[in-house]
């Protein structure tokens, strides 16, 4: 392995995944949920993972985010081998690198939608004004409001403004819209787009929706711990002309 | 509900449930445990003391009023027989004498009492516990006091050396008994029982006649009372027949010396069990409260989808319900055997100190009966608030995702200072102000916490105090000599001359009758020196007072006792000699935490009795190197009745403060820093519990293990801080009841407010909220992101 290979591999692929496994427990009651992933997935695109419950399309996300480690097998983020840092290098690498929405949002109750959205940029480098990423998701008003205060659709965009406010390398979306309506869902979706486009960050979104994946430039399909099947989209769906 | 023979899947939730909460359900049951414990025991010692206390006095006949009197013929107790009210009189001769035992120098102290010749004693009977009864035929047998005997190893059969009236004689000890007279035994002006330094001699009457000079004549009259016999009038009555003979007072059971300590440790007894359980039960009823309300926040889906399903608000409640009694009736239980265990070892202690022949630790029904209705009302409280959250919920929750908690309310609570703070420090300082009712609770959970440790360091101390003050700052002598009677001052010098003896204060002790209107106290009044130097009086600072010629300087105690101030005029009947009736100022008031000592000048003392230059007594300073020749040359006087050295009354009453009531202090000291960690770690553990998820998403977000601690830390430590000086009021307030509680006639502690134990107590809950904190931290450093994350709270 040689490093000039690494790093010129590196200007196009986000990340690279090699016999990544994660398995359960112990003995007969282990399960695997990965089962050696293969994997690259290149910067800049917005990629959907589709795949049933317990296909391992999550676990392979929250690897790959830095939140859990795998078994066995390697994972590359750019040229820093994720699987072998620290624990400490891994908040490094969330903090400054990764954005992260969840379905039920995850905001911090206590805090106004402004206020979750400073409560990264205080810690990021490089990040944007929390108006600026409040803007682009299309919150102007209702900013010094509390997330009680606010629809399920508002508190997933604060959770978005919150995630690109340090103008992530990296977007992942776990089930985004998993708790909205098709409208407000499609709204938020949109403001995924938008990130990609405006801030050239990868976006990777975990979803059974399988309608979402119209949008995407790649679509990876799991099964049983593994990938079956990798497709690119010719065509991209604008996020109006999802139907769900 | 199923059929008989299965548990109900609501039952098999509830044994799980249990199961998985069993650290904590484990800690509150123990705190309930505690408090029922003491219950148990206390109610049962103060039982098992009352009961057998009368038990022992009916049986043994002990007289109701004691009149003591200077000489007086036999024929009188007929006449005192004849009193209405009376139900029967009897007379006897009692006095003071020395023994002396070989390899002992210093002479010991002891109190004869006659027996009747041929017959029983109709009162005061004795509970012979080895040997014989006396031979009336044998002018040289006495039976001695089992205690005492115990102590020095004698056995029936031995010879003893008494010295009575100047004269000593080898008596023969025939049998060793106990006497309810004779339950707390401790030599006169002292306050603490110290068996080897106490003889109580039973002879019969013709010898303690001959001794004391007391043929056909008595100095004692014990009266019992007729049923519905009014006692003051019954004194009175007695005190008139006897007046002409000397009388010196009669007194009723209640005053009698040792019946009053007994019934002062029942007192404090009941007075803790009515303080300090109930405390314990508060506790785990908040406890209680938090960690199943926290549950119910956290099954607020099941319980929703319970009621989906159709259960009803009851059964759902009930199950909750159940929860709670499990926890309660399990501390009940384990409390009840841990009382019951507990009150049997006490008893064997409390007999060290009380000379009941037995002592049986007694329960009623009532004790049990109590301690589980108590416990259970205490954890039931807590419960009810749990419910009424059962009750709100609505089947949707279960389908809603979950809503934030709503802080709207706080956000503009200081928002100049949130302004100068970062996002985490907010989140911190919004959580505090957000639910001030449920921050109050952990406040003043940790507070009580905090007041129960600085409370109860600070009696501590107090006991401290009462030693110090006594044997440091009062009294600066190393030895007090009482002399048989009032001498004359000359024997003073007579003291002195002894080699070795540095220096000597004369006193003169009287006894007294005290009176304030309707407040009375029967005591004495020590006649001191204008500058005292060994035994003094001192002030609030401790500096010394002044005697001064016009009247009379009470302790701080006695002057609350009967109600009087300085500027106020105090009748003093005196109970010796000539037995004056006094009326002298008060001019002073003393800090004394031992007895209730009344002070007067010496000389101007005397005079008011009309016996100048008199002395009772007097406190020495030697030279430590020259004691033995000194105690020799001090029994070898006539004029000494007893010797008593400081560091033998400090040693006594140290050991009788550290056992019964006042050894419990170590137990409740020791509960109450348990009890404190108890606190601060489950309010730790339940804020953490609460913020999960949060601490969870500040982790995802990039945030440090620190870092997110830090919101979950900063709420302690605000709570904390809140909490100390709440705690400190709370324990200030609390450490007088405590302090009162363990205050006897004995010796009073005194509730201070020493930096040190203060101190103490707010290192104990750092401590505290340091480990808690670490456990917590250790718990949120391992956090499980990803599934910390899935779950919707």
């Amino acid at each position: 392995m040689t490093n000039f290979d690494q790093s010129d591999r590196s200007l196009d692929c986000a990340y690279r995944t090699q016999g990544l496994t994660k398995i359960y427990g112990e003995g007969a009651a282990a399960v695997h949920a990965l089962r050696g992933v293969d994997l690259e997935i290149p910067a800049g695109e917005i990629v959907v993972l589709l795949g049933p419950s317990g296909s391992g399309k999550s676990t392979l996300l929250n690897i790959i985010g830095g939140l859990d480690r795998g078994t066995e097998g390697t994972v590359w983020f750019r040229d820093q081998e994720l699987s072998a840092i620290s624990d400490a290098d891994l908040t490094r690498y969330r903090r400054d690198n990764v954005g992260f929405v969840f379905q039920f949002y995850n905001l911090m109750p206590s805090l106004t939608a402004r206020e979750n959205v400073e409560l990264v940029t205080e810690i990021a480098e490089g990040s944007m004004e929390s108006g600026e990423a409040l803007e682009l998701v299309g919150l102007h008003e209702r900013t010094d409001h509390f997330p009680a205060q606010l629809s399920g659709g508002e508190q997933q965009r604060v959770a978005i403004a919150r995630a690109v406010a340090k103008r992530p390398k990296v977007l992942f979306c776990d089930e985004p819209t998993g708790a909205l309506d098709s409208t407000t869902g499609r709204t938020v979706l949109k403001v995924l787009k938008d990130v990609n486009e405006t801030l050239g960050s990868t976006v990777l979104i975990v979803t059974h929706a399988a309608a979402t994946a119209g949008m995407a430039h790649r679509v990876i399909h799991f099964a049983d711990g593994d990938i079956r099947e990798i497709e690119e989209n010719e065509t991209r769906l604008d996020p109006e002309e999802i139907e769900w | 509900m199923s059929g008989d023979a299965t548990v109900s899947p609501l039952d098999r939730k509830l044994l799980r449930d249990l199961w998985r909460i069993k650290g904590q359900a484990a800690a509150i049951g123990a705190v309930i445990a505690v408090g029922v414990l003491l219950l148990v025991m206390m109610t049962g010692l103060v039982t098992s003391l009352d009961e057998t206390r009368q038990a022992y006095y009916e049986r043994y006949r002990l007289a109701d009023v004691f009149a003591p009197v200077t000489r007086a013929p036999d024929s009188v107790i007929d006449e005192l027989a004849a009193l209405p009210g009376v139900a029967a009189a009897e007379g006897r001769v009692a006095g003071y004498a020395l023994v002396d035992l070989e390899g002992v120098d210093l002479p010991i102290q002891a109190r004869v009492v006659s027996l009747p010749d041929f017959e029983a004693p109709r009162l005061n009977d004795v509970f012979l516990t080895g040997g014989r009864s006396l031979d009336p035929a044998n002018p040289d047998e006495i039976l001695l006091l089992k205690g005492f005997a115990d102590a020095r190893d004698i056995r029936p059969g031995e010879s003893l050396d008494v010295t009575i009236r100047g004269a000593q004689r080898a008596f023969r000890v025939v049998g060793l008994v106990q006497a309810p007279e004779f339950l707390y035994v401790t030599a006169p002006g002292e306050l603490a029982p110290d068996d080897a330094r106490y003889a109580v001699i039973w002879m019969s009457r013709a010898t303690a006649g001959a001794a004391y000079d007391m043929e056909g004549a008595f100095n004692e009259a014990l009266i019992s009372l007729a049923r519905d016999a009014s006692e003051p009038a019954v004194l009175e009555a007695v005190d008139r027949v006897v007046e002409p003979y000397g009388g010196l007072g009669a007194y009723g059971l209640e005053d009698h010396l040792s019946d009053r300590y007994v019934s002062e440790e029942i007192n404090g007894l009941r007075g803790t069990s009515t303080i300090v359980p109930p405390l314990f039960l508060a506790v785990a009823a908040f406890l209680l409260y938090i960690v199943v309300s926290r549950m119910v926040q956290a099954e607020r889906e099941q319980i929703g989808l319970m009621k989906a399903f159709g259960y009803t608000n009851l059964e759902v409640g009930a199950h909750y319900f159940k929860l709670i009694l499990f926890i309660a009736i399990g501390g009940a239980i384990v409390g009840c055997l841990a009382g019951i265990a507990a009150g049997r070892g006490m008893v064997v202690l409390y007999l060290q100190y009380y000379k009941f022949p037995f002592l049986l630790f007694e329960l009623r029904p009532s004790s049990f009966i109590l301690g589980f209705l108590v416990s259970v009302c205490a954890a039931s409280a807590g419960g009810l608030l749990v419910l009424r959250g059962v009750f709100a919920l609505t089947p949707a929750v279960a389908m809603r995702p979950p809503a934030p908690a709503d802080y709207s309310r706080t956000g503009r609570v200081g928002q100049a200072i949130a302004r100068l703070l970062d996002q985490p420090s907010r989140m911190v300082m919004r959580r505090v102000t957000r639910q001030p009712l449920r921050m109050g609770g952990a406040v003043l959970g940790i507070a009580a916490g905090m007041a129960l440790a600085a409370a109860m360091t600070s009696v501590m101390s107090g006991f401290g105090r009462t030693m110090d003050l006594n044997f440091n700052v009062i009294d600066r002598s190393d030895l007090t000599v009482s002399f048989t009677d009032p001498k004359s001052d000359k024997t003073i010098l007579e003291l002195q001359r002894i080699p070795g003896v540095i220096e000597v204060e004369p006193v003169r002790n009287v006894s007294v009758v005290l009176r304030n209107g309707l407040m009375t106290h029967r005591g004495a009044v020590g006649g001191r020196v204008m500058n005292p130097r060994l035994n003094r009086a001192v002030t609030r600072d401790l500096e010394g007072i002044e005697m001064r010629k016009e009247g009379v300087i009470l302790a701080n105690s006695l002057a609350d006792k009967l109600e009087i101030a300085p500027g106020e005029v105090l009748t003093v009947e005196v109970r010796e000699g000539r037995q004056p009736v006094l009326h002298l100022p008060v001019i002073g008031t003393t800090e004394s935490l031992l007895g209730s000592p009344a002070y007067m000048e010496i000389d101007a003392l005397n005079r008011a009795l009309r016996e100048p230059n008199r002395v009772s007594g007097a406190s020495l300073r030697i030279d430590s190197a020259r004691s033995d020749a000194i105690y020799r040359e001090l029994k070898d006087m006539p004029a000494v009745a007893a010797v008593s050295l400081k560091e033998d009354a400090r040693a006594s009453l140290q050991e009788l403060m550290d056992s019964g009531a006042g050894a419990m202090r170590y137990v409740m000291a020791g509960i109450a820093f348990i009890i404190t960690f108890g606190i601060v770690y489950n309010s730790a553990r339940i804020a953490q519990a609460e913020r999960e998820r949060d601490l969870a998403s500040l982790r995802v977000l990039g945030f440090s293990k620190g870092e997110a601690a830090f919101v979950l830390l900063g709420e302690l430590a605000v709570v904390m801080f809140v909490a100390l000086p709440v705690g400190a009021l709370l324990g200030y307030a609390l450490s007088f009841g405590i302090a009162a509680g363990f205050s006897s006639d004995l010796y009073q502690i005194p509730a201070t407010f020493g930096r040190a134990d203060f101190g103490t107590a707010v290192l104990a809950v750092l401590g505290a909220s340091i480990a808690s904190g670490w456990l917590v931290k250790r718990d949120v450093d391992r956090l499980e992101l990803v599934s910390a994350l899935k779950t919707r709270e």
